[in-house]
């Protein structure tokens, strides 16, 4: 059983979606529902043997399994884990139980379909993280692309088909260009699909660029990094909630992942070489956006606004090639799980009782619901930056690995303590604070106990990591120093 | 180190937060007595701890260690932990007593709002906060501590949170503090990135040797690394302490309830970064060019923003203008290295102004919430206590000898004067001309309010508009004991305080190695020279320059206040430009919302609508899928499904392919 927790972890979730996706039509909603819920929870539970079992003092793949899947090309079913997937795996399978609650009445429709996205996309996912082969990696990296576009097609707003293509051909886009990367490092490497061997493979300067590029793009679409991310505002504003989490908690952070697991390991020169782009883009990306999100009218576009802000963070900290910049990344792009994930759920609480994402409805919420606008005070703050939330640390780290490299770095980056904090409490403001003006705000209803439930872990998480987040760098440590040692050594011929 | 002194450590930042948070959560299962027994028990409590903290500290006993580590990276350790020292245990105590005092006095002045829990939730947050910053032994935990009063001031400037104006001052503090935050946090990262740490000790005792270090900045300009570092950690200071140009949220943040105007934005938090400033001395003493800038700023904030408090109506805001120019009085004692005069300052002026600041919300609650002090006027009949104490508070303000503002302030000027380094000249004439200023801005509030001629029952037409239900008569009544008890009790260190304290704190070694000055800023050891003891000073104070001048204000607004009021409205009349330059408090609200408020939507709306949605969405993806579109139409036409259409076709190519192969031979 043990040797074959990956596999659970990906399979459970899928094989769930299946279960549910057989009761069929909408009068057997409750039992998809309770189904759904107990197949996340089972695959959040045969996750947690990865943290507890996890040995933080190698670097090397724990928990690996590898058989053969296509013999003729050398393509293997090769799953293992380090520090870096490790906390990704959970925080997904974590995310997917929050999801599921979040759809437990809002949605009506098509009830087990929804449900059944969710997990298939859930399992997908792990499989993205934890898969060695190239081949096994892209076509998990495909296929959770279509639980996400059905979410958003189905069960989005009134401009979802646009949001959802464009999301959809985005995303596409990119990772061709990845996969043709892949078959040439499949040659290059003498016939190997194993992501490991590539790590080892000898590779010249302009097939390191070249390759660097079309990853890059295949990754950076998904980040998203400016200028490939404006699908990401489209496509949260159509999707419903659920999916909006999904996005922005987790799908996010496969396009960070691949910067950490193909383009600086495989390409360490051109990595080097080309790290200006990647930190020009990121800086460009932290001030743009910082300032886009100010003018927003739309919550939902603010926060995903904020979210690219955020994971140009991440970007930035991979590339300063330090392991305070690249495990502050690491750590932000949890603690952007986490808070987005809150700040997206906040939204749709106000949302499913006002039916509008203006900021310019609200105002005032503060008197109708107490306990809903102290939630989303931790949350903004978090999102703000604020220390003793988790969103304070990744950004700290990143400005203090900035610090190291170049001042300017810093000082460009920093800016967002003040955008981020403008964008987040000005919206704050308008939507909580102030007099009542919009009659039906009157009618609002705090916050009921499956919505606690919800905001509440999401705000132990929030703070828990934000004072103590030590023990998740203790996880990662060791496999990002060997990932920067990795990095730090030439390949080319 | 006994073991028992660490649980005390502890106890004293954890029993603050203990209560805030049963007032937190549990405030609608405790009610409104539970949220204040528990809140102000875990005062107490804190208190206390102080106290026994500090008499530790006297016999001797520093301490720093490590609480937890919060981060660890290889070599890399970032941990929260305690420095205790004199200058942690004073500032501990303050704290500490000024928070019970304006707990106790909160259940007075709150007594009616419906958001009582979560008020004295707040306090106690804040003061665990600003415990944990100064009794920080690290950057980050300074970082921490100093960022969490800024979120409990703007939880408190925006408490009546349906007002607007109160509202809107809460996030513009917030923000202008983080910009003061950003350069506080890039100072910090130079900080970890040239010492390899975060830790107080570590970095001090590191310090000289990067004396000389130079970082490059932009080609072909070296720059003075503690020069850069001090600079960036005194932005910081200036967006927590209020000084210019940073100072334009600390007036509008009377918006809060008096209570926190007293402990945030008078006595405590305001005062932080000064309070950093001292104990980054062992780096500020690297940088003349550093202490220059800090004095240069300190002298424009003391003066130019007492010069407002002369003609503002709000009785808080009067006191809000007086607190900027205090700090920066305290800021020019940082900048001539007299490290210890600003924190004495610091002291002193915390119990005064937090006295005045607790009289002037006794006196709104007499005045149903009416602030303007142009309707107020004979107070002194009705509350007796509150006119006392008031008095007391102000001659304190004004340097009055004997009383603690007198050791402070007049300490601070000395320092001016003996300074040497660039700018010195400048702060002197400032702190100078500013004693005039405060002396008479204060007795024109206090004259205002006190005496005169009974205005109250005069409209309020004018009045803040803090309560909707004010429809008084009668006469106004002296506050509860709950309210004039902690007066007196912050009436006895107005007095006395400063007497008793100045020759152990700047003469004394009571600061020990918490204060280091260097050998090239004797400022200190000449002010040592010419002190002969706190009596000799009070006399000798009488023959002085800033006593006249402090008299000059006094008389002068006697008179222009008590005898002649129609002088000040002429010279208003007379001098207009002056005076709206003034009551705009020269207009810098105006320039930032233009600027940056403004500035940053105008750029937001271009970037987003030029940048995202007509370059990338318009020509790039958008552009693309018509040209798709464009290209597939064209294929289409190719294929129309009639037979003669295709047959054309193939005519042609037979005919092109022939004549091809045609020519090919």
């Amino acid at each position: 059983m043990l040797n074959n927790l990956l596999t659970l972890v990906i399979w459970v979730p899928i094989l769930a979606g299946a279960v549910v996706l057989a009761t069929g039509s909408d009068r057997n909603a409750v039992l998809a529902r309770w189904l759904a819920l107990a197949g996340a929870l089972l695959g959040l539970i045969v996750a947690i043997p990865l943290a507890t079992g996890f040995d933080s003092t190698t670097s090397a793949m724990q928990f690996v399994e590898k058989t053969p899947w296509i013999p003729a090309f050398n393509i293997h079913y090769h799953l293992g884990i380090d520090g870096i997937s490790m906390p990704l795996i959970l925080l997904n399978s974590f995310i997917t139980v929050l999801v599921i609650i979040a759809g437990w009445q809002v949605i009506q429709d098509r009830v087990a379909q929804y449900m059944a996205a969710f997990l298939i996309m859930s399992g997908l996912i792990n499989g993205v993280f934890a898969a060695l082969d190239g081949i096994l990696f892209y076509v998990f990296f495909e296929a959770m692309l279509i639980p996400l576009y059905l979410i958003i097609g189905v069960w989005g707003g009134p401009n979802r088909v646009y949001a959802a293509l464009k999301f959809f051909l985005y995303t596409l886009l990119g990772s061709f260009l990845m996969l043709v990367s892949m078959i040439y490092l499949y040659f290059q490497s003498g016939g190997s699909f194993d992501i490991l061997t590539w790590h080892g493979t000898v590779l010249g300067m302009t097939a390191q660029t070249l390759m660097f590029f079309a990853f890059l793009l295949a990754f950076g679409v998904k980040v998203p990094m400016l200028p490939v991310h404006t699908w990401l505002p489209d496509a949260h504003v159509e999707a419903p909630t659920g999916g909006s989490v999904v996005l922005a908690a987790i799908t996010l952070k496969v396009g960070a992942y691949g910067f950490l697991r193909f383009i600086l390991p495989i390409l360490p020169d051109a990595s080097h070489e080309l790290a200006w782009v990647v930190i020009m883009l990121s800086l460009i990306a932290v001030v743009y956006i910082g300032l886009v999100a100010l003018v927003q009218a739309d919550m939902k576009k603010l926060i995903a606004y904020s979210s690219v802000a955020h994971m140009g963070f991440v970007t930035l900290g991979f590339f300063l090639f330090n392991p305070l910049g690249a495990e502050g990344g690491l750590v932000q792009m949890v603690s952007h799980g986490f808070v987005s994930a809150a700040l997206f759920l906040c939204i749709g609480v106000m949302y499913d009782r006002l039916h509008s994402r203006q900021i310019k409805d609200y105002g005032g919420l503060a008197s109708r619901m107490p306990v809903f606008a102290a939630f989303f005070m931790l949350f903004a703050m978090a999102n703000s930056g604020l220390p003793a939330t988790s969103g304070f640390v990744g950004e700290f780290m990143v400005i203090m690995a900035s610090s190291q490299v170049n001042f300017w770095y810093a000082l460009v980056i920093a800016t967002t303590l003040i955008t981020g904090a403008s964008y987040t409490l000005w919206m704050y403001k308008r939507v909580v604070f102030g007099a009542i003006t919009n009659p039906h705000v009157e009618e609002m209803t705090d916050v009921n106990a499956r919505e606690i439930l919800l905001l509440g872990v999401l705000a132990v998480l929030v703070l828990g990591m934000g004072v103590y987040p030590k023990p998740l760098t203790d996880v990662m440590h060791v496999s990002v120093v060997d990932l920067l040692a990795h990095v730090a050594q030439s390949k080319l011929p | 180190m006994p073991v028992d002194m660490r649980m005390l450590y502890l106890i004293v930042p954890l029993a603050p937060l203990f209560g805030a948070i049963v007032a937190g959560l549990c405030g609608r299962l405790i009610g409104r007595t539970g949220a204040h027994v528990v809140t102000i028990a875990g005062m107490v409590v804190s208190f206390i701890a102080s106290v026994l903290v500090f008499q530790d500290v006297l016999a001797g006993h520093t301490f720093n260690g490590t609480v937890y580590t919060w981060l660890a990276l290889g070599d890399l350790r970032i941990e929260i932990g305690f420095l205790i020292d004199a200058l942690t245990a004073m500032m501990m105590l303050v704290v500490t007593f000024v928070s019970l005092m304006v707990h106790i006095y909160t259940i007075g002045y709150m007594h009616d709002d419906p958001g009582y829990q979560r008020f004295f939730s707040y306090i106690s947050l804040f003061t665990f906060s600003m415990l944990m910053l100064v009794m920080s032994n690290n950057f980050l935990q300074l970082f921490f501590g100093w960022e969490a009063v800024g979120l409990v001031s703007y939880l408190l400037i925006g408490f009546w949170y349906t007002r607007e104006t109160a509202v809107y001052a809460s996030l513009k503090a917030f923000l202008v503090n983080r910009v003061g935050d950003f350069g506080f946090i890039l100072g910090i990262g130079l900080v970890l990135a040239h010492f390899g740490t975060l830790d107080y000790a570590t970095v001090f005792a590191k310090a000289p040797t990067l004396a000389n270090e130079t970082i490059t900045l932009w080609p072909d300009s070296p720059w003075s690394l503690m020069t850069v570092i001090g600079i960036l950690l005194f932005i910081g200071a200036m967006g927590k302490s209020a000084q210019f140009p940073l100072h334009v949220w600390l007036p509008d943040s009377m918006e809060g309830p008096t209570p926190i105007s007293a402990l945030i934005h008078a006595a405590t938090m305001v005062t932080a970064g000064i309070f950093m400033v001292a104990r980054m001395s062992p780096l500020y003493e690297l940088s003349d060019t550093v202490l220059s800038l800090i004095m240069v700023i300190g002298a424009i904030t003391a003066l130019f923003m007492g010069l407002l408090g002369m003609v503002q109506n709000d009785i808080k805001r009067v006191i809000a203008y007086s607190t900027l120019s205090q700090l920066g009085y305290m800021t020019v004692a940082l900048g001539a290295s007299a490290y210890s005069v600003a924190v004495f300052h610091l002291m002193t002026h915390a119990f005064f102004k937090a006295l005045l600041f607790l009289a002037a919300g006794s006196v709104i609650i007499a005045m149903h919430h009416n602030q303007d002090i142009r309707y107020m006027g004979g107070l002194r009949k009705y509350m007796p206590i509150t006119w006392i104490t008031t008095l007391i508070g102000s001659l304190a303000l004004i340097g009055a000898p004997f009383l603690s503002g007198f050791y402070s302030k007049e300490s601070i000027i000395e320092a001016a004067r003996m300074s040497h380094l660039a700018g010195a000249g400048f702060a002197y004439f400032a702190v100078l001309a500013g004693v005039f200023v405060t002396a008479f801005y204060s007795f024109r509030l206090y004259f205002l309010v006190f005496h005169g001629k009974e205005r109250f029952h005069q409209g309020h037409a004018h009045g803040n508009e803090a309560d909707q239900h004010h429809h008084h008569s009668g006469v106004p009544q002296e506050t509860p004991w709950v309210v004039t008890a902690p007066l007196l009790a912050l009436a006895l260190p107005s007095l006395a305080i400063g007497y008793m304290t100045i020759e152990p704190m700047l003469f004394g070694d009571f600061f020990g190695h918490a204060i280091y000055v260097a050998d090239r800023h004797p400022v200190m050891h000449e002010l040592n020279q010419e002190f002969h003891g706190a009596m000799e000073m009070g006399l000798h104070a009488l023959t002085t320059l800033p006593f006249w001048l402090t008299a000059a204000g006094v008389g002068l607004s006697a008179f222009f206040y008590l005898k002649r009021p129609d002088i000040p409205a002429a010279l208003a009349q007379r001098f207009n430009f002056l005076y709206r330059m003034l009551y705009n408090k020269y207009w810098f609200d105006e320039l930032y919302n233009w600027a940056f408020i403004k500035g940053a939507r105008v750029l937001g709306s271009a970037l987003w609508r030029r940048g995202d949605q007509n370059i990338i969405d318009g020509f790039f993806v958008n552009g693309s899928a018509r040209l798709v579109e464009r290209f597939s139409r064209l294929l289409k036409a190719f294929q129309s499904g009639y037979i003669y259409h295709y047959a054309f076709a193939m005519l042609i190519g037979v005919f092109a392919l022939v004549t091809w192969f045609a020519r090919l031979n």
